[in-house]
């Protein structure tokens, strides 16, 4: 297949920007970054997403891809050479989305809720509702990795991805919050797993650094100590 | 062993759009299954609580004894094993990604809409969420234009997977239309959609999968009426 221009809108601290660079970086498909400002979107974005106006957005030739699992999805549709993003086995692809689905829908948003929460009792009981979630992604952990280093198996696919790419801000959450979320003793596998993912040199591209982000995190919060 | 020998359940209900899908599905690729009614409102089953012990929902698809969960991701899941017979998913990468999108706003941004609804407090309130509806409309009649390049459906000649999870909603549609007084798909307003939902309502896939609109009717006030009294 001949290469056509290939532009991510996104912007460096955003999970879900990091999966769609995280999926082209593994099948070795060069592209423009485009860096969108979050708090003022460009007119490239809103004409790119008039639909949701949000990041990310993958365009490919004249066609616009949103929404990250769908674009995901679509870099292995579109690009079948190189390494498989989903897995082959129809249940597999199944529980690859589901899970991918559940990180995203149950998971992941309360991570920005616990930095969010004001009082002892509300930041409690989030993190009795994150902890409880990983035990659930540690049994998804050993179901579909059976034993090998990532939910992928032997190579990183996925779920990978998508729980991979929430690793940066889990990470500034627990410094920010003074509490640790991922735990050897708890969820062992999972813990061991997300060593791996952080030193792989994939995401080690990708991700952003802790350092950074919490510069970020503190930035916003000025900001918005500064408009109450 | 070919997918038709293996037993095939459906755990779901007549009243809920997620489990119509999944059925307009299973009947578009003439997959021979067994149907089971849960009772997803109250007292889930212990079955129920096996197959889906995460989101303890209905609808699963239990397939050679594996569960299947979460309604877009089972139609996914049967085009990918019965092969035979009409495609659910286009072929083409962006079309797979167009239908993808629109499914995903359908479930997670519209119908949300259309459930605020029942809570609008005083007709102002309506009158804000009946615009909200009435702007997503707009929106997938655009969509429809674009998906159906001039053919009947959402999928061109043939139901797709818009098209299925799109009409799910009709019980639903006509219910709030007529408990609100409003009529939502309207020939001038979305002529698009409006031809497209006279057609996939006369299509074989939705015989005998739909509930009577009495029917949804009566189900509506009776949860309704244990809301408020539970409240």
């Amino acid at each position: 297949m001949a290469t056509r221009d290939v532009k991510l809108l996104g912007t460096w601290s955003c999970p879900y920007v990091n999966r769609v660079q995280l999926a082209l970086k593994l099948k070795s498909i060069e592209y423009k970054f485009i860096e969108d400002n979050p708090y003022n979107r460009s007119d490239i974005l809103v004409k790119n997403n008039p639909v949701l106006k949000k990041i990310p957005v993958l365009i490919h030739g004249n066609k616009s891809v949103c929404e990250s699992l769908v674009i995901v999805q679509y870099i292995d549709d579109a690009w079948p050479i190189g390494p498989s993003l989903l897995p082959s086995d129809a249940y597999d692809r199944a529980l690859a989305r589901f899970w991918a689905t559940y990180t995203d829908d149950n998971w992941y948003p309360l991570i920005k809720m616990l930095r969010q929460a004001e009082g002892k009792e509300e930041k409690e009981a989030i993190i009795a509702k994150l902890t409880q979630g990983l035990i659930v992604l540690e049994d998804a952990f050993v179901i579909c990795g059976k034993g090998k280093d990532y939910f992928g198996g032997e190579n990183i696919g996925y779920i990978d991805i998508v729980l991979g790419s929430s690793l940066a801000w889990l990470r500034v959450t627990e410094i920010v919050v003074g509490v640790q979320l991922l735990d050897h003793t708890r969820t062992p596998g999972l813990a061991k797993w997300a060593e791996r993912v952080i030193s792989n040199d994939v995401f080690k591209d990708v991700l952003p650094e802790t350092k950074k982000l919490l510069e970020l995190h503190e930035k916003i919060q000025a900001f918005i100590k500064s408009s109450t | 062993m070919a997918p038709s020998d293996v037993k095939v359940q459906l755990l779901g209900s007549w009243a809920s759009p997620f489990s119509i899908r999944v059925q307009m599905g299973l009947k578009l690729k003439s997959v021979e299954h067994e149907f089971i009614e849960e009772n997803f409102y109250s007292n889930k089953s212990d079955r129920l609580l096996k197959a889906n012990p995460i989101h303890k929902k209905i609808p699963v698809l239990i397939h050679s004894q594996k569960p299947i969960c979460e309604s877009l991701l089972i139609l996914e899941y049967i085009d990918e094993v019965w092969t035979d017979g009409p495609s659910i998913l286009p072929s083409d990468p962006y079309e797979r990604a167009t239908a993808r999108f629109w499914t995903t706003y359908i479930d997670q941004t519209w119908f949300p809409i259309m459930k605020e609804l029942e809570k609008a407090a005083n007709d102002e309130a309506k009158a804000t969420v009946i615009g909200k509806v009435i702007e997503g409309l707009v929106l997938l009649e655009a969509a429809f234009v674009k998906c159906s390049k001039g053919k009947s459906f959402f999928g061109g000649d043939n139901v797709g997977y818009i098209d299925i999870v799109l009409g799910s909603y009709f019980g639903w549609i006509k219910v709030l239309e007529s408990v609100g007084g409003l009529k939502l798909l309207d020939g001038t307003r979305t002529p698009g959609l409006a031809g497209w939902a006279e057609r996939f309502l006369s299509h074989n896939v939705v015989k005998d999968v739909f509930p009577e609109p009495s029917k949804l009717l009566e189900f509506y006030m009776m949860v309704k009426a244990a809301r408020v009294s539970s409240a």
